[in-house]
């Protein structure tokens, strides 16, 4: 296997390594990267735990190759709140509506709620819940996820 | 709730207080087994059979080892010169013997996915790399796939007999035979539940890492720490204080991580005969092919009502397909049919339960793996309702005990005290008008819309307590600085138990929920206990945690009485804060006293010992019941039968509430694989035994489109134990199917169909409106 040599902007760092062409994105930003914030879930893009933006867009880091992050801008769930600072209004919203429970699913929930929330025009409820049934969650039923979304929604009016 | 001897400060239980574990979880600072890296490990990937029965013929490793970064490849050869020992000393049932194949295949494979060859390599990639160029023939055989093949094909295990996992029934009763002859109606009818995964987010996985002494750091998935402990130490002959197993976080688990497995025993072996450490994660196709499974059960349902719909007997039989390595096979079979009878008055009942072998993945609990019990019961009341051309609530109304019944002994022997399934029921069918319902769906029908209410009751018995689960254990202390620590044997896969403790421990001492902190996770640290299984952590760990916050909440008082010269009754701790009755101008602090506790054993009263920490290993009663009620209203689309919920009532009991946003998400949790398990989870496997749902494209699973909006009702009927709280974590589950095949049934009444045969995923209903 050829090695790659790779760099991108990772949460505001320059970060640079080499990768096997196969490798996947997560897989480096989990073992290279030190971000373990994303998860591998199912690693065949159904189950959104891994999901991080990229240049913006939500995307599923298990399908995509670490060399087509080469020159791209990454953002994980790390980059939301440092441990100790606030949390992001979205993690504070998720906390008061318990909208999570083993958590394991929560940083791809996260970043694709990020995007939403930045997207111009912004999404309605109807959109944003659409969007997040490309997310599983084996715990909560989604009501607290879904009342982050009224929320959500509603903030944006 | 029972007060404390000493009224106190603030109260924390029954609030809706934010959890303390949400913080690193939201952030991506969790830490899971994955997360976890020790120098110089391994990565280990399994090379498993890719047929569901037959012989190994022939088996070449040579190519693999062959691969750079490979360090090892084991087969059964490799693994079986370890002394090892097949048993589990937790979940083994008297009486069964444990198939015994190794912790690899030996001569001989019993299901799509057993475990053949084990590979280490330096990194996963090359471990799979290598695990592809091991060389296994295999002869196949016809492999037993399904209950009916079960009964009349050869023994899956060599060595057994037949198939039969175990059986039992309550006896002759030929009197029974003569009710039904004479009851006034008689219904009839099996439900079938299907395979499903119990699917946590986070697979399986370990990290086992060796020390230099003898010793071994587990990062476990896991349910217990504490029980995976005693099982590697049992497995591998090892002294307890040789594994010390260690589990922060956890992506949930629903069962499936209470036991470890051949394959995570095959990884400890691994890293036993080569001496380094090994990390394996499973990943989803193993997860959903070969880590267990649940549900897969029937049961054969008569009743013999009288004239007036009163419940006269019932008789039942009870099938279930166990697979080829299944454990805690007692969960299903031996409370499926004693708690058929529910929350209602049958005076006479008959059963038969029997577990199958199956050359397909094992049967592993799944969150209420008795549900059968509540799924056929309240289907077949529906049947019956419309067969006796009565109304489903009011012939549950009929038939139901309320507070007033108690207590009360069921027919298989239960007594019930401390519930209301009557008055939950009342509480849940009157969030719903059910007279306009009535008209709106009589109006929807002349429009060809078909909409349906379904109602279904249920008991659940919570913290089902002996044997390893018998107790529960706390260790709390204030420190020297005034702060709280709780070492407990509880521990969350999502359930949020360093919250609810804290609330527990929080309000007994008189201190600040913030500096509680509940230390679990840990079988070094914590003592033992049955932790995640049952739903038994509020009763157990937080009767646990309440007695032993009183023993130290009186230290505490004769401390400061001694200190400030009164009555130990007259101390009073509020917020951390000491206030003497009386005496206005005193106050002290929890942190003083830790002080005067370590460090100034001249201020303690001359009989005290120092130090300010208490330890309590709580026994609960044998179970503690809890109830439920959930109504469903749902559309069903005849032409594509697609099935929409309009509406779901989730009311229940169960006690008081610890944290009621913790209890609704347990309950809203549940009610999600509920639906799931009837309208999308379905573990196919065809006739060669090769399993279909493979993948998140196949296993479909409830996603945020597919959930009501869950509305809640709560009854806070206390039970018997200290904080007069009950479990909740798997009613959920259990009831929420039922509600949904009888709203679905009740929608589809038209056509004159039974719904018994799970999941009624939309080909389903087209094709059973078509037959």
């Amino acid at each position: 296997m050829s090695l790659h040599f790779i760099e991108f902007e990772l949460n505001g760092q320059h970060v640079e390594g080499t990768a096997e062409a196969r490798r996947t994105l997560l897989d480096f930003l989990r073992t290279d990267a030190g971000c373990t914030g994303p998860h591998a879930g199912c690693e065949h893009g159904v189950c959104g735990a891994c999901t991080v933006l990229v240049d913006g867009a939500a995307v599923r880091s298990c399908l995509m190759l670490a060399v087509q992050a080469n020159g791209k801008v990454v953002e994980t769930v790390e980059s939301l709140a440092s441990g100790t600072d606030e949390l992001h209004p979205i993690q504070q919203m998720f906390k008061e509506e318990f909208a999570l429970q083993c958590g394991f699913c929560t940083p791809g929930f996260l970043m694709t709620m990020v995007a939403l929330d930045r997207a111009e025009p912004r999404p309605d409820a109807a959109e944003m819940k659409e969007a997040l049934s490309g997310h599983l969650c084996r715990c909560t039923g989604y009501q607290g996820i879904l009342r982050v979304v009224d929320r959500l929604a509603e903030a944006g009016k | 709730m029972s007060e404390p001897a000493s009224a106190i400060g603030a109260r924390f239980v029954g609030k809706r207080v934010q959890r303390k574990e949400d913080r690193r979880l939201l952030t991506g600072r969790g830490t899971y087994v994955d997360d976890v890296i020790v120098a110089g490990m391994l990565h280990a990937a399994f090379v498993r059979s890719n047929i569901a029965r037959g012989q190994i013929v022939r088996l070449d490793v040579a190519r693999a080892r062959a691969v750079p970064g490979v360090a090892a490849v084991y087969t059964a050869a490799e693994l079986d010169s370890l002394d090892y020992q097949r048993s589990n000393p937790i979940f083994d049932m008297p009486g069964i013997p444990v198939p015994d194949n190794g912790l690899l295949a030996r001569s001989d494979v019993r299901f799509v996915g057993d475990p053949v060859a084990i590979v280490l390599a330096t990194t996963r990639a090359i471990a799979e790399d290598a695990a592809a160029l091991v060389e296994v023939e295999y002869r196949a055989e016809q492999p037993v796939v399904g209950i009916a093949a079960a009964k009349a094909m050869p023994a899956v295990h060599a060595g057994h007999a037949d198939n039969l996992v175990g059986t039992q029934d309550s006896g002759e009763d030929a009197e029974i035979d003569e009710i039904f002859s004479r009851a006034a109606h008689v219904v009839e009818e099996t439900v079938r539940n299907c395979r499903q995964a119990h699917m946590p987010m986070e697979t399986r996985g370990l990290l086992v890492s060796p020390d230099g002494t003898g010793e071994l750091t587990v990062h476990l998935a896991c349910q217990n720490p504490q029980f995976a402990a005693l099982q590697i130490a049992h497995v591998f002959h090892l002294g307890q204080q040789q594994v010390r197993v260690i589990a922060k976080d956890v992506g949930g688990a629903f069962g499936l991580k209470v036991s470890m497995q051949r394959d995570e025993f095959a990884v400890v072996a691994a890293t036993l005969i080569l001496g380094r450490p090994v990390k394996w994660i499973e990943d989803r196709l193993e997860n959903l092919t070969v880590a267990g499974q649940g549900r897969d059960d029937q049961l054969h349902v008569r009743l013999a009502f009288d004239s007036d719909h009163r419940l006269l007997a019932a008789d039942v039989r009870y099938d279930c397909d166990f697979g080829a390595y299944p454990y805690a096979v007692q969960s299903p079979a031996s409370l499926v049919t004693p708690m058929f009878p529910g929350p209602y008055h049958l005076p006479r009942y008959r059963w038969t339960a029997q577990g199958w072998y199956t050359n397909t993945s094992g049967m592993v609990p799944y969150r209420g793996p008795w549900m059968l019990e509540m799924f056929a019961r309240e289907v077949v009341f529906d049947i019956a309702a419309r067969q006796m051309r009565v109304d489903p609530i009011e012939l549950r109304r009929k038939n139901i005990i309320g507070k007033a019944d108690q207590p009360f002994q069921t027919a298989t022997g239960f007594v019930l005290t401390d519930i209301t399934p009557r008055e939950t029921m009342e509480l849940t069918v009157g969030a719903i008008d059910v007279a306009s319902f009535r008209k709106e769906q009589a109006q929807a029908r002349e429009q060809g819309r078909y909409i349906g209410l379904g109602v279904a009751n249920g008991i659940e018995p919570t913290t089902v307590s002996f044997g390893f689960y018998a107790s529960e254990f706390a260790h709390v202390r204030v420190e020297a600085n005034g702060r709280v620590t709780a070492m407990m044997s509880t521990f969350s896969q999502g359930h949020g138990t360093a919250t609810t403790i804290a609330q527990v421990i929080a309000e007994r001492l008189g201190v600040p929920f913030e500096e509680v902190t509940v230390v679990e996770g840990d079988s070094s640290r914590g003592g033992f206990g049955g932790a995640a299984g049952g739903s038994r952590q509020a009763v157990a760990g937080g009767g646990a945690a309440i007695v032993a916050s009183d023993m130290l909440r009186e230290k505490i008082q004769r401390i400061a009485a001694h200190a400030y010269n009164a009555n130990p009754e007259s101390v009073r701790i509020d917020d951390g804060v000491i206030t003497i009755e009386g005496s206005p101008e005193i106050r002290s602090s929890i942190a003083e006293i830790a002080q005067m506790a370590y460090i100034m054993p001249d201020r303690l009263p001359p009989d005290m010992d120092m130090g300010l920490e208490t330890q309590y290993r709580y026994r609960p009663p044998q179970m503690v019941f809890a109830n439920a009620t959930h109504a469903c209203i749902c559309e069903v689309d005849v032409e594509t039968g697609k099935v929409s919920i309009l509406r779901w009532i989730a009311g229940g009991d169960c006690g008081e509430l610890i944290n009621p946003s913790i209890v609704e998400g347990q309950i809203s949790g549940g009610v999600a694989q509920g639906i799931g398990g009837v309208l999308f989870e379905h573990v196919r496997y065809d006739e060669d035994g090769q399993p279909l749902a493979v993948t998140l494209k196949d296993y479909l699973l409830p996603t945020a489109l597919d959930m009501p909006k869950v509305e809640f009702q709560h009854l806070c009927t206390p039970s018997a134990t200290p904080g007069g709280f009950k479990g909740v974590g798997e009613g959920g589950a259990m009831i929420s199917p039922p509600a949904l095949v009888n709203a679905i049934a009740d929608a589809l009444a038209p056509f004159g169909k039974r719904w018994t045969e799970m999941p009624l995923s939309p080909d389903r209903i087209v094709c059973g409106l078509l037959d």
